[in-house]
This record gives structure tokens, sequence and C-alpha cells, in this order.
């Protein structure tokens, strides 16, 4: 450095605005990318588990539930219930289409083509996540017990605080008999 | 948190604040302002790396406990689980196992830098007594960290641990089923294990906090170490020493990332990763690299509560060691004739520790047999352990005293800044 002009190479202790600002902007970048990058792998941990999500989707046979009954199974750490509609509560169900819905969906949109006697739904309330008890309240479907949301034979709601219908989970049926949910 | 204070609140917010409780100030005079040395070395960097040691272990600790389950029967399963299933599970675990070598890297070299520039002495016993408690906790912290996996390392060697106590007299028994629990190592030593080793972090991070005050009432020993004598021998801390240790702090976590993602158990054993079986022992057990010298002391005497005394008074020794060093020179730099024997100790050191990681009869020179002397042949593992704990303890009990009575130091500068003003190449650039 002593043999080069002193012109050329200014003084490096004098203030040199952009090598200064390019250096603490780099090193500030770094840093804060470095702090992410970490960050990231210590939330992501307490999302759903590999073992957690391989527990994901379960099947059913449909033998086992008669007419008129419903049988709840745990699926994701909540019930979900799997009923065998009568025709009388079908047909309540798409009279249920004309009315009034908070939630409109037709009877029709809620379960599988030619299998309308099964529906099967999440069994948590969409208000505040209690379970619905079965057959309960004026319209035959489900009656939540915390806080009276009444849902009809289709599952939707139709009174009470639940602002949505009973959620219909992703299925597809594997034969006439078996489902499988999730 | 001591001295004079250049903290002038500039907001409202902040003036309201120091009326109440001045953390502002607080964090302003210790990581902003504090006069430090202006010629501290890359040696000096490891406190700051210590610091981030532990803040990671904590955390990663924090995260491993969300998913660790401590109990006999799930205890390696849901560690296995953290490391196939949960999402970065293995990157996280691999922070915290290596994470702690890690830690001991740094407080190794903390401590011989302490001991090389004599920054234990006055008025410094005091930081220098919390750093050997800091010292010590990790240790049991450690250990207790290592069990928890529940592998056949985990497994008997807190047995072996555990029943060191068993060599106190009369009381002994008593004590290790009292830490047991039970008969054995079992499920309720796992528990406590494991409360335990959550808990002593946190104690750590006490200790440091006291430690840090206690550096901040003397301020900085320094390579000369020559007392601080005016402004002219200190820089602020921000953004000196923050961008020094930051520079330090980004190699060592190149080091730190070598281990995490290309050679994760380098510093484990195999062994570890076979379920505990209280049934057998593996062939060859060895604790943790870091605790390899003191395992060494161990076996080196014959008799247990011997060896136990010995490896205990190891550690004990440094806690009295300002009151061993009878020189009023602080920095290595200007005693000559203690500096081949400290150079002899860290040396030895590293002996003990590679002697610890062998089996106690094997010949140190393959295919070389010596002469039998008392129950082991003399070019064996355990008499380079007996030849080295000796040197360890003649190192501080009689080296340091006497040579620190009987030197001749090199002269001193007059100050910090004398000896850079009057080296050559400063006289040249003026």
């Amino acid at each position: 450095m002593s043999d080069t002009a002193v012109g050329a190479h200014p003084d490096p202790h004098s203030d040199d605005p952009n090598r200064r600002d390019f250096i603490h902007i780099a090193a500030g970048v770094a840093a804060v990318g470095a702090v992410g990058a970490l960050a990231w792998p210590l939330i992501d941990q307490m999302n759903p588990a590999g073992d957690t999500l391989a527990l994901a989707s379960i099947e059913f046979d449909l033998t086992k539930v008669q007419e008129g009954q419903q049988v709840v199974v745990k699926w994701r750490g909540k019930p979900l219930f799997i009923r065998y509609r009568t025709p009388k509560e079908i047909a309540e169900a798409i009279q249920g289409d004309h009315a009034d819905l908070r939630d409109p969906e037709t009877d029709e949109q809620r379960h599988k083509p030619g299998k309308a006697q099964y529906l099967i739904l999440v069994g948590t309330c969409t208000h505040l996540g209690c379970v619905p008890t079965f057959g309960g309240g004026e319209y035959g479907g489900w009656f939540c017990p915390c806080h009276g949301s009444v849902y009809d034979t289709s599952g939707r709601i139709r009174k009470g605080p639940a602002p949505k219908n009973l959620v219909v989970p992703d299925y597809a049926f594997l034969s006439d008999t078996k489902v499988k949910v999730g | 948190m001591s001295g004079h204070s250049s903290y002038e609140p500039k907001t409202g917010f902040e003036r309201w604040m120091d009326m109440r409780l001045p953390v502002i100030r607080m964090a302003y005079d210790t990581v902003l302002t504090f006069p430090t040395p202006k010629n501290l070395n890359y040696w000096w960097t490891f406190g700051g790396i210590l610091a981030l040691c532990l803040g990671i272990q904590i955390v990663t600790g924090i995260v491993l406990a969300m998913h660790y389950v401590p109990h006999v029967d799930y205890a390696f399963n849901s560690v296995e689980r953290i490391m196939r299933d949960v999402n970065y599970g293995w990157l996280i675990r691999y922070m915290h196992a290596n994470g702690a070598s890690m830690f001991f890297i740094a407080v190794y070299i903390h401590i011989f830098r302490n001991l090389y520039y004599g920054s234990y002495k006055a008025p410094r016993e005091v930081l220098w007594i919390v750093g050997c408690v800091i010292y010590l906790l990790m240790m049991a912290t450690a250990f207790m960290g290592y069990v928890l996996p529940w592998g056949q390392m985990s497994f008997h060697g807190a047995v072996v641990i555990t029943n060191l106590f068993g060599a106190l007299p009369i009381v002994g028994p008593s004590i290790t089923t009292w830490l047991w629990g039970g008969f054995a190592v079992d499920d309720p030593t796992l528990n406590r294990f494991f409360s335990l080793h959550y808990l002593l972090p946190f104690v750590i991070a006490g200790c440091v906090a006291l430690h840090i005050w206690a550096l901040h009432v003397p301020g900085n020993n320094n390579p000369t170490g020559v007392n601080v004598k005016s402004k002219d021998d200190t820089v602020p801390f921000h953004p000196y020493y923050t961008v020094k240790d930051g520079f330090a702090i980004a190699v060592f976590l190149l080091l730190f990332g070598y281990f995490v993602f290309w050679n994760p158990n380098i510093l484990g054993h195999a062994d570890n990763y076979i379920p505990a079986n209280p049934l057998v022992t593996p062939q060859h057990i060895v604790p943790e690299w870091y605790f390899l010298p003191f395992y060494a002391i161990l076996r080196a005497l014959p008799n247990k509560l011997a060896g136990v005394i010995a490896m205990f008074g190891a550690i004990a020794t440094l806690f009295v060691l300002p009151w061993l060093d009878t020189s009023k020179v602080r920095s290595m730099r200007y005693r000559p004739t203690i500096r081949p024997y400290y150079f002899i100790f860290l040396l030895v050191c590293l002996v003990l520790g590679w002697c610890g990681a062998h089996s106690p009869d094997d010949p140190v020179i393959p295919g070389v047999s010596g002469f039998q002397l008392g129950d082991s042949d003399i070019n064996s593992y355990v008499w380079l352990s007996r030849i080295a704990t000796i040197y360890y303890f003649v190192y501080f009990w009689l080296i340091t005293p006497i040579v620190g009575l009987r030197e001749t130091p090199l002269p001193m500068p007059e100050s910090i800044s004398e000896p850079v003003l009057s080296h050559p190449a400063a006289k040249a650039a003026n």
C-alpha cells in the first residue's frame, strides 16, 4: 500500500460510506438469514410428526352400521359420525334444501352419488368443538349439548350459535361396503 | 452492572423506564459502552461463544423435551421418533448432542486461556470460582443428558458414575440407593435425571449472570495482564468486541455445522444406538470425550475410594488455584520459567484424555513389552495415566507455588498501550 499514490487509495479509516454500508448490510442480512433458517425448524417441529400423519386415514366397513343407526369412530383424534339414514330422514333432508339455511348446501352435495343412505361427518360442532348428540334437536339430526346448536338429518346447522354445517371429510368408497376416510 | 454509567435516556419512554426499571441502562452499560481493554486477542472471544452455546442447548433442549418420554419403556423409542418422524427432529437432536461437545470445546479453551493469562488472580478470584461452579454444573448436566436416550452407553454410564458415590465409607451404599430411587439404575433414576437435566441449565444461566457481574466489577483481564491505567487503554465493547466476538462466533458455527451436518455421530459412541440392557454391559465402556481426562485419573489409582478422591480432587484443586499461585505477574507472556510447565500441563491433560479412551492394560506402544511394575506392565495406559495424574497435581500444588516464588519475570509494559506503540511496526507507521 505504501507505494501507491495517496489519491488512488483513500485512507481506509476515512468514512467511505459505500464500503461500510455494504459490509454492514451484508453482515446483517447473513445474520438475519441464519437466524431465520434456524427458526423455521424450531417452529416446524411442533407441526404433526411423520408418524402422526401416517395415522391420518382410516378404513371403515359399512356393514357394521344398521339402518337408522350411527357409528362413531375416532379419526385424527376426533369423532367421526357414520350414519345409515332411513328413507324418512333422507326425505326430510331433501326437504330442508329449500329452507332458509345459514350455510346453504343441498343434501346431495353432502353424500356420495347413489349413496344417500350413508352420511359421513366430522362429529365436532362447528361452534366450539363439542360432540353433538345423535337424534337430538327438533330436526332429528344432532343437538349440541354445549350451546344448543341444532343440526338436521343432513348435518346442516339450523338453529343455535354454530356458523357452519358439520364438516364432510374427504372420503371415497373402496367398494360398496367399504370407505376410506382421509 | 457497576461503576460509572454514561447512559443518557433520550426519549420520554426511556426516561420513564429509567426511573422505574433501568434495564435499558443496564443493557447500554454492559453491552454497548462497557470499557474493554483494547488488546484482547481471539482467545477472549470464547466467553461470547459459550453464552451462545448455552442458548443453543436451552432452546434445542426445550424443543426436545416436547417430544421425549422419560420412561424406561419409551425413552429410546421416543428419541428414535425424534430422529425419524418429528419435523427437523434429526437436526434439533444433532444440534443438542453435538452442542454439548461444542460447549465443552469452548469451555476448555476458555479455561486454558484463563490459566495462561492468569485471569484467576486477584481481583478476579470470585469470577474464577463462579466459573468453576459453572463447569461443575455443566458436567452434571451433560452426564444426566447423556443418560436420557437410554441406550447401552447411557445406562451403563449412569451405573458407573452413580456407583462412584458408593466408594464413600459408611454412607456410600445409602447414597447410591438414594440417587437411584431403587436397587439399581431404573425408571425412577431416569425420571429424576430428566427433571434435573431440565433444571440445571437454568441454574447455569443464573451463574452466568453472576459470572458476568463478577467480570464487570474489575473488568476484563488482557493478554499483558497489566491493569487498565486510563481510558486510552480501553475501547467500548460495541462495536469493537461485538464485531470481534461476532466474527469468532461465525467461525465457531462453521465447526459446529461441520459436526451437525457432516459427522453428527463422530463424537458419540455407536453402542448408544442399542437400547439399554441392564443384563449386558458393552465390551468397552467409555464416557463422552469431555470426561475422558477425569476418567483416566479415576482409573489410574488401584483403590476405588482413592480413585474417586483423586478425580474429584482434580476438580476441587481448580477452586483453590488463586491461592496456590504465588506469582504477582498475571500473564505468562512475562513468566518464561513457568511457560514450559504450562504447555506440558496442557499436553498432560490431552494425554489423560487419550488414556481415558483406551483400556488400562493395553500397551501405549504396540508390540513393545516393558517390565512389570506393580500391577501392570510399564508400557500400558494405566501407567501413562499414573504419570500424567501425578503431573496434573504436581503442576498445581508444587510447580505453581514454587515457580511463583523463585522465578524472575520479564519486565512488564507500563500500560496496555505501551507495547503496541513501541512495537517496530507502529514506529514505522508513524
